[in-house]
């Protein structure tokens, strides 16, 4: 035993000429290199900390942020303590990124079919946007949007009424909101919830039509009563509130939405939907025109071409760099602090600044965006295993 | 492939050889490390032959970069002093624009000497944030601009009104605390840029823009029209300016302390720039050693002995500053006010040179 091992290690050569060996040693010699290379970093850290009188701790988080914050989902004072300034600010963060992904979804969505569009106009305009939007940089955008477009509304006292129910002024834009953020919540899940119903619904009216060919009544009327009730605590059920302006200048009631928010949305929503337009157009094009050909011989129009039997092949394409996008417009968001929206970022630079504690609140702030990602994709990951091919 | 093995077998090796000795360097780094954190700036100072000075670089009279990329003002002069006394020469200054959410870390992560640059005394600050005050160079209060026709004249008429504010100041949390204090409700629209703030206020997205008074001073004289906004009657806060270093760095503090006191002094004992060569074999012992033609005041701190006589020569004394960025000889013909000297009724004093 002794002299067999004995006689392994002393072939070397061999051993050196081993491609087994390798493929184990550059696993560990990876490990060796990362692991060093984080104890050096951090260790580094450690001492400067240290070096300043400064241990690595969290405790801060307690004390009160004594700063105030513009707007807020979440109750919040002055004398809070900093996490929940930061609640405040991923609070923003995530009312952004929420309303930046359904309206990028949807204006990125039209602007790529509309790159396919026989209209020459709608065609052209398509590829103007995706050119100009793509190849300016966001904060230049922000700014733009925040300055230049935002900045030139009125003042509150010459506001801008669009049909007596909705306000613009260089505050900010005013609509009709549910009377409490209870009923808005609710609201929203009920929107939600009767689209997800409705899908099911259909599909599985189209499936017993298919297999027997009759049928499907039930389920149509199942469909209009979905319908009705939606409508009905939508119109009914949320103790609307409609925005009135005042005679000195400023609005009473509905839903403030400041010029910050206004601005940052808007410049996300055309931003990344210049991407998604391609991302779209791209898509399309992976279907192949055989696709096309063989649904019009069948007599089928363009339009219901491209919905029954282009675009749910492209979504296996489109999926999962949409995924990238909505992580992409995630991130940026960070970039509306330039332009004074109370997002994470903003939150969180002011709060090292008054601590001093710029390293805690940096991972404190990757986390936070590490964890938002990581839970688009796995939302994305679930809608692409849906679309994907399923073979049998 | 056998030769691509072997390639990468050496890279391997090599990898491994170096990720070793990282692993030594940050093992027994604390030696090394060590031996060059404890030294002292001052000496990092002097062997670079340059100062690296934090300022704004937007502020009309305490720092301002004009067309030819000249810098100007008084926390300019003051990292000019700190260079003059120990380099002996005024214009061996790089200057770094830094904005106030950055300031902090680049400083105490070494990326600069010294800031100069509009920075607050508080006691978190000194204690907390790891940062060392050296003395006062400009007493503020902070202040409110507002339109003159926007019928505001004191912080209760901003009930559901907007104030553009900069982020990472001490502004940001005393408006919060007189807000607080006066019950009212208003809405804050904080910036992290100061262009970027008084751009917003300008066009009219806050009725008002708080800042430290000289500051918003300073910055009236940049908006479109000058004469359509004033400062409100109301000061809510005290606003102690001045340089600062990073903690557990005392010789270098002292430097930049004892310099800033040094430009007091010499307004003082009445030393400017133009007189200065009268005073060559002055009777006066508290000159002499102040002007280190006496006594060890200099070298005791790692600097020439002459350092005093070098800040006044090449930059003056604080009066001479303070005229020439902020008061008769500016734009802006501020009174001393708090700013003389404590003789005079201010609150400029140093202590003994002795």
């Amino acid at each position: 035993m002794a002299h067999d091992s004995g006689g392994r290690s002393f072939d070397l050569k061999a051993m050196l000429r081993d491609e087994r060996f390798w493929k184990i040693a550059f696993q560990v010699i990876t490990l060796i290199v990362v692991i060093a290379l984080l104890s050096f970093f951090l260790g580094n850290l450690n001492r400067n900390l240290l070096q300043q009188g400064r241990a690595f701790s969290f405790n801060f988080l307690r004390n009160p942020a004594g700063f105030s914050i513009g707007e807020s989902l979440i109750r919040y004072r002055p004398n809070d303590p900093y996490w929940r300034a930061l609640m405040v600010g991923l609070g923003n963060t995530i009312t952004l990124v929420a309303g930046g992904i359904a309206l990028t979804t949807l204006l990125g969505t039209v602007a790529g079919i509309a790159s396919f569009s026989k209209n020459w106009l709608v065609h052209k305009l398509s590829r103007l946007y995706v050119g100009l939007v793509r190849n300016i940089p966001l904060l230049l955008q922000l700014f733009f949007w925040y300055f230049a477009i935002y900045g030139t509304l009125p003042r509150p006292v010459d506001q801008i009424s669009v049909l007596g129910i909705a306000f613009l002024n260089n505050r900010g834009v005013y609509i009709p909101w549910a009377g409490s953020a209870v009923l808005a919540l609710l609201g929203i899940a009920a929107t939600i919830g009767a689209a997800i119903a409705a899908l099911y619904l259909w599909q599985w009216r189209t499936k017993i039509r298919i297999e027997t060919g009759v049928g499907g009544k039930a389920q149509s009327i199942a469909l209009a009563v979905l319908g009705v009730v939606w409508l009905g605590i939508v119109v009914l059920g949320m103790n609307w509130t409609i925005p009135s302006g005042l005679e000195a200048g400023g609005v009473t009631g509905g839903l403030r939405l400041s010029r910050e928010y206004v601005a940052a949305l808007t410049a996300l929503v055309f931003y990344t939907s210049a991407f998604v337009a391609e991302i779209v157009r791209a898509g399309i094009q992976s279907v192949s025109k055989g696709q096309w050909e063989a649904a019009r011989s069948l007599g089928l129009h363009a339009g219901i071409v491209m919905r029954l039997v282009v675009f749910p092949q492209a979504l296996r394409v489109i999926i999962p760099p949409m995924n990238s996008e909505y992580m992409n417009l995630t991130k940026n968001t960070s970039l509306a602090f330039a332009i004074a929206f109370p997002e994470m970022y903003s939150i969180a630079t002011t709060t090292y600044n008054q601590t001093g504690r710029p390293v805690e609140v940096f991972v404190v702030l990757m986390a936070t965006y590490l964890i938002l990602c990581l839970l688009i994709t796995l939302v994305m990951n679930q809608l692409n295993r849906t679309v994907q091919f399923k073979e049998r | 492939m056998r030769k691509w093995g072997l390639l990468a077998a050496a890279l391997g090796l090599t990898l491994a050889a170096c990720g070793g000795g990282t692993t030594t360097a940050g093992g027994d780094g604390s030696t090394t490390a060590g031996g060059g954190g404890g030294g002292s700036r001052l000496d990092v100072v002097k062997s670079r032959g340059q100062l690296i000075c934090g300022v704004d670089g937007g502020i009309p009279g305490f720092s301002f970069v004009d067309e030819s990329g000249t810098y100007s003002g008084l926390d300019v002069d003051v990292c000019k002093a700190v260079a003059a006394a120990v380099l002996g020469d005024a214009e061996a200054v790089e200057y770094r624009r830094l904005d106030s959410t950055e300031r902090f870390t680049a400083l105490t992560g070494g990326e600069v000497d010294m800031l100069s640059r509009n920075t607050t005394w508080t006691i978190s600050r000194d204690t907390s944030v790891g940062l060392e005050f050296a003395p006062t160079t400009f007493f503020d209060g902070q202040g409110m601009l507002v339109r003159a026709d926007s019928g505001i004249t004191s912080l209760e008429d901003f009930a559901g009104q907007a104030v553009c504010v900069e982020t990472g100041t001490t502004t940001e949390l005393n408006l919060t605390d007189q807000m607080r204090q006066l019950n009212v409700d208003f809405e804050p629209v904080v910036f992290q840029d100061a262009d970027a703030a008084y751009a917003a206020y300008d066009e009219g997205r806050c009725e008002g823009m708080t800042s430290d008074k000289s500051q918003l001073i300073a910055r009236r004289s940049t908006l479109p029209n000058p004469d359509e906004h004033t400062l409100l009657e109301v000061t809510m806060s005290k606003e102690p300016l001045g340089p600062v270093t990073t903690n557990n760095d005392s010789a270098w503090y002292d430097v930049v302390k004892w310099v800033t006191y040094g430009l007091i002094q010499a307004e003082e004992f009445g030393i400017s720039s133009d007189n200065i060569t009268t005073f060559e074999g002055t009777d006066n012992p508290d000159i002499a050693r102040f002007l280190g033609q006496e006594g060890t005041l200099g070298t005791d701190m790692g600097l020439p002995n002459d350092f005093m006589a070098q800040v006044i020569t090449q930059v003056g004394n604080y009066g001479e500053v303070f005229d020439r960025n902020l008061g008769a000889d500016s734009q802006f013909a501020l009174e001393r006010g708090q700013n003389a000297l404590w003789t005079e009724g201010g609150l400029m004093y140093a202590p003994p040179f002795r």
